[in-house]
């Protein structure tokens, strides 16, 4: 079982994929999980299905609608166009924006329960010991909010790795650009290489009975504070 | 005249109301007390700036926190209180210590006036700052609580019934350090509670509230002795009333409370002599005689009938009598007040079963 330089360019740009998509997922999933956790508006309802929609579709709708969106003939395609930033499918950029909308729920759920868990108690208590509302946030919320944010974090990881089939619809399978561990895994597969398909296959497979456990050990350490 | 706390809130949530336009005292505890649903928690949650109403306003001691008619409104955090919830809600993820400062340190040096020192000594934590909240007892965490709002110098403290989720014994732990808090800071206080016994033994003025009313408010000693409220205390309807120790009597373990034109032997709890000390008489506990004469009861005095009202019963009355300076509330059934031709100005003997030092 050996890795030949296409695996691990493959295994290189998954990585890349996953710690980008995570980084952005970090900054967009945390602000619409603490709005989710304390709104009383009514749009709190179809916004949460909107992020949780990605659960239930499969990737492929995900992927198409994407795909005409960001497209030459999109209005996502003609905004990227006109800002000189070029056509988003079918480069990384592109597979990356993909990646943050498949994944925003396994992010954006956790984090969103330990803020809800948290309650109104400890954040009352921070506004009357004079922590004003961006101070209660920093100092309060996301500290009490540790847990669902690793959780969140390892799960968005993991799940961006094993994606397939928005990989396919928006990414293509182009070597060294779009071609993720995933994919390679699909090429070896068509091309009858079995043993190499078993290689990444399964690194992939002791991956996320890794993450899964490190995420069970994680789960069971939360109860220390609650 | 900047003394005081004024304050009108009105405010309808679905079924409950609260409407309150109060002028309280600027010093010293002040009781809410009501029934469970009479609003209390959210009068004082109003104040806090945590609960928004319409057309309220709020000055404390001069400074105004809310006037909606001139668009003034602080948010909590700007507003100098601090507030001891019920669940103490210390902050899990920080030690004692670190709790403690969290208030103290987003408040300028220059307005601190209780000492982080003299705080933790005052609630007895000094052992328990390196623990974490989850492993303190729930009197230990209602302490940390209280410390840590003293510790940001409040000009108001507001307590919601610091006391109701702990336990008899634990009610009796930090029931001391609350009455040390009122005997040697000058901080205001608004104490929610539905307990009776609280309220005697802490507060110095009551505002009643029913059913997100104000039924009555005013100092603590004359409210007690009016005949239309006390009912609403059940059994525990009585006075309180407040004197100097006078003698202490080492071979009966009795001590001598004057209280103004009266005295009364309590057991002795080692209150030196001059000491200050409130006193409670239930309003059972007190029995009338048209004569003197001997029996086991120790606490004899002569008494004017004042008036008489009915009780939640109707076979009872509650008669209020006047002794020296200070008033007694009398349950009795209403036969005995009728063979004894109870009217108003009569000279008759009150016998005092038990009196509770608070």
């Amino acid at each position: 079982m050996s890795l030949d330089p296409g695996d691990w360019s493959a295994i290189r740009l998954s990585l890349e994929l996953a710690t980008l998509t995570i980084i952005v997922l970090l900054l967009i999933g945390v602000p619409i999980a603490w709005w989710l956790a304390r709104t009383r508006s009514r749009w709190k309802g179809p916004i949460g299905a909107l992020v949780a929609l990605p659960i239930v579709l499969p990737p492929t709708v995900l992927g198409f609608y994407l795909l005409v969106l960001m497209g030459p003939a999109g209005p996502v395609g003609q905004l990227t166009r006109a800002l000189g930033l070029g056509i988003l499918p079918f480069t990384f950029p592109g597979l990356v924006v993909a990646s943050v909308f498949y994944s925003l729920p396994f992010v954006v759920q956790p984090i969103q329960n330990a803020f809800e868990a948290i309650g109104d108690g400890p954040l009352e208590a921070a506004a009357t010991l004079r922590a004003g509302p961006w101070d209660r946030f920093f100092t309060v919320a996301l500290p009490l909010a540790r847990p669902g944010l690793v959780t969140g974090t390892i799960l968005g990881f993991a799940h961006t790795i094993g994606e397939f089939g928005i990989v396919l619809m928006i990414g293509g399978n182009i070597p060294d650009k779009t071609r993720v561990v995933s994919m390679q895994i699909y090429n070896h597969v068509e091309a009858l290489e079995y043993g190499q398909a078993n290689g990444l296959a399964g690194g992939l497979l002791l991956f996320s009975f890794c993450v899964l456990l490190a995420l069970y050990s994680l789960g069971a350490g939360r109860r220390v504070w609650r | 005249m900047n003394e005081g706390i004024a304050a009108r809130f009105h405010a309808r949530c679905g079924q409950f109301a609260l409407s309150a336009d109060l002028q309280l005292p600027g010093r010293g505890i002040i009781a809410l007390f009501g029934p469970s649903g009479s609003g209390k928690t959210t009068l004082l949650r109003c104040v806090a700036g945590l609960q928004r109403v319409k057309d309220a306003r709020l000055v404390v001691n001069g400074d105004c926190w809310q006037d909606d008619d001139r668009r003034i409104f602080l948010p909590s955090h700007r507003r100098p209180l601090g507030y001891v919830f019920q669940e103490s809600n210390l902050f899990a993820h920080l030690s004692v210590r670190r709790n403690l400062e969290y208030g103290m340190r987003r408040v300028p040096s220059a307005q601190r006036c209780v000492a982080r020192d003299r705080a933790i000594e005052l609630l007895g934590i000094g052992h328990l700052l390196e623990r974490m909240p989850a492993g303190l007892s729930g009197g230990e965490r209602q302490r940390v609580g209280i410390a840590r709002a003293l510790m940001t110098s409040p000009r108001l403290l507001l307590l919601d019934e610091p006391l109701a989720a702990l336990d008899t014994a634990r009610k009796r732990e930090i029931l001391p350090y609350l009455e040390r808090l009122h005997e040697e800071l000058s901080i205001p206080m608004l104490y929610v509670s539905h307990s009776p016994e609280e309220v005697a033994k802490l507060a110095d003025h009551i505002v009643v509230l029913e059913a997100g009313r104000v039924l009555a408010e005013g100092p603590l000693a004359e409210m007690l002795v009016r005949l239309d409220l006390p009912v609403r205390f059940g059994d525990d309807a009585g006075v309180v009333l407040e004197g100097a120790v006078v003698e202490r009597d080492a071979q009966w373990h009795l001590a001598r409370v004057d209280f103004g034109g009266g005295c009364l032997w309590v057991r002795d709890i080692g209150a030196a002599v001059h000491r200050r000390v409130r006193v409670r008489i239930l309003a059972r506990d007190v029995s009338i005689a048209l004569a003197r004469f001997a029996s086991s009861i120790v606490n004899t005095l002569p008494a004017t009938v004042v008036a008489h009202g009915d009780d939640d019963h109707p076979a009872l009355v509650l008669v209020r009598l006047r002794v020296g300076s200070g008033s007694l509330l009398a349950r009795l059934t209403r036969q005995s007040a009728a063979r004894l031709g109870l009217v108003a100005g009569m000279s008759v003997w009150v016998q005092i079963k038990a009196v509770a030092l608070l």
